[in-house]
């Protein structure tokens, strides 16, 4: 409650820049074998950009194979819109152990 | 093995060149040389690589297939344990197969989990590197040199990254029960069937199953990849041993603070952390790893 209050309070004071902050693209970074954040939620509609920072190279693959990044290197990315509201779980073809969740929420 | 079937073992055509080599012909140069059997072992080439851990994963490829090529007495075989590319991208295929079709020996490459991303890698693998004679998603084995060679595949394709799923247990437990209890048997694969390091995906999670039915031989030799350095354990009578990469070397697992992937090491010692692997059958199998340093 005390962050949503600075926001509130911070929008009214510059509210370009707030407004700004709230309408930027949702993104998820690849960084250091995680994705950041590992839990992202968005709404129905919206398209997430995914961005590899790591050195190395890294998927974005649903758990249930219905979309797939292929294979992205250092500074590439993936855009995939999420359509549907729910719970998507995705993962890394080539490093297993990494794991994401956008949680889609219907649209306001 | 009958002689048709090997013969379409090693008429290879994944490098872009036609092997029409008859068994009797391979194993015979060899031994007339050298009075055994040997085979080459390279791992990791990461072919479409650009980073700081190495800026040119291609010439150092070519220094490796230079290399090999360069032995005085040529191996019967060259087995690619994985990781050909790095994206699965078909221009990466394209140069793999380019530098590899350079190699004397023929050649046998297996797909790491690199070579088999997207919906396009695994057809892209198998259209630059399959083998005719494969079942499944690409296992097989063969009899060269007095030693019973199995191939398998824990990478991709419906399958998690190190697994090698119920099917290929399978048909390895029947491809093995067929054998004696003295026969030499090598095992190929990417991912370690051992546990190097779980929490970085360096293991096969089904591997113990297929150790399993490895303990009744006398003589087991496991060569795998992925992991970009060697590291060797035994357990009973089966010897593990995993490659150097010709792309650039990944973290020691336990290194304080340290994640899998691309490590650069200092300039100018990058040929030392790379190499190639000879093993030799005079009748027991022994190998030595050699860096590129050294080539």
């Amino acid at each position: 409650m005390r962050a949503l209050l600075a926001a509130a309070a911070l929008a009214a004071c510059v509210p370009a820049a707030a407004v700004q902050a709230a309408s930027s693209p949702p993104a998820v970074h690849i960084r250091d074998d995680a994705f950041t954040p590992a839990t992202l939620t968005v709404h129905a509609g919206d398209t997430v950009t995914f961005i590899n920072d790591d050195d190395d190279a890294h998927t974005v693959t649903a758990d249930d194979g219905s979309w797939d990044s292929d294979g992205l290197n250092q500074s590439e990315s993936f855009k995939h819109r999420f359509t549907k509201a729910g719970k998507i779980t995705y993962h890394c073809t080539v490093h297993p152990f990494m794991h994401g969740t956008v949680i889609v929420k219907s649209a306001p | 093995m009958k002689r048709a079937s090997f013969i379409g073992h090693v008429a290879w055509t994944g490098a872009g060149i036609a092997y029409v080599l008859g068994a009797d012909g391979i194993v015979r140069a060899a031994d007339a040389a050298s009075g055994g059997f040997s085979f080459v072992q390279i791992s990791d080439s990461h072919i479409g690589y650009m980073g700081p851990a190495n800026g040119d994963a291609r010439g150092t490829l070519e220094q490796t297939v230079n290399a090999v090529n360069a032995l005085p007495v040529q191996p019967a075989f060259v087995i690619h344990t994985g990781d050909v590319t790095h994206l699965s991208k078909a221009i990466e295929f394209d140069d793999a197969r380019a530098i590899l079709s350079r190699l004397r020996a023929p050649l046998l490459a297996l797909p790491g989990e690199h070579d088999v991303i997207g919906a396009e890698g695994p057809a892209r693998f198998a259209a630059a590197f399959g083998r005719k004679d494969a079942a499944g998603r690409g296992w097989s084995s063969w009899d060269q040199g007095g030693i019973h060679f199995v191939a398998l595949i824990n990478v991709g394709e419906g399958e998690t990254m190190g697994v090698l799923g119920d099917e290929q247990l399978a048909w390895l437990k029947a491809d093995l029960a067929a054998r004696k209890t003295d026969t030499p048997i090598v095992i190929f694969g990417h991912v370690p069937l051992f546990a190097v390091a779980p929490e970085w995906g360096w293991t096969t999670q089904d591997g113990t199953k297929a150790i399993a039915l490895l303990r009744r031989f006398s003589s087991v030799t496991v060569l795998n990849g992925h992991i970009h350095q060697i590291i060797e354990h035994r357990d009973g009578a089966i010897r593990f041993a995993t490659a150097n990469a010709t792309a650039f070397p990944q973290a020691a697992p336990g290194t304080p603070g340290a994640k899998p992937g691309p490590l650069a090491v200092a300039p100018g010692s990058l040929l030392g952390v790379l190499g190639y692997r000879t093993v030799e059958v005079d009748p027991t199998v022994s190998w030595q790893d050699f860096s590129l340093a050294r080539a």
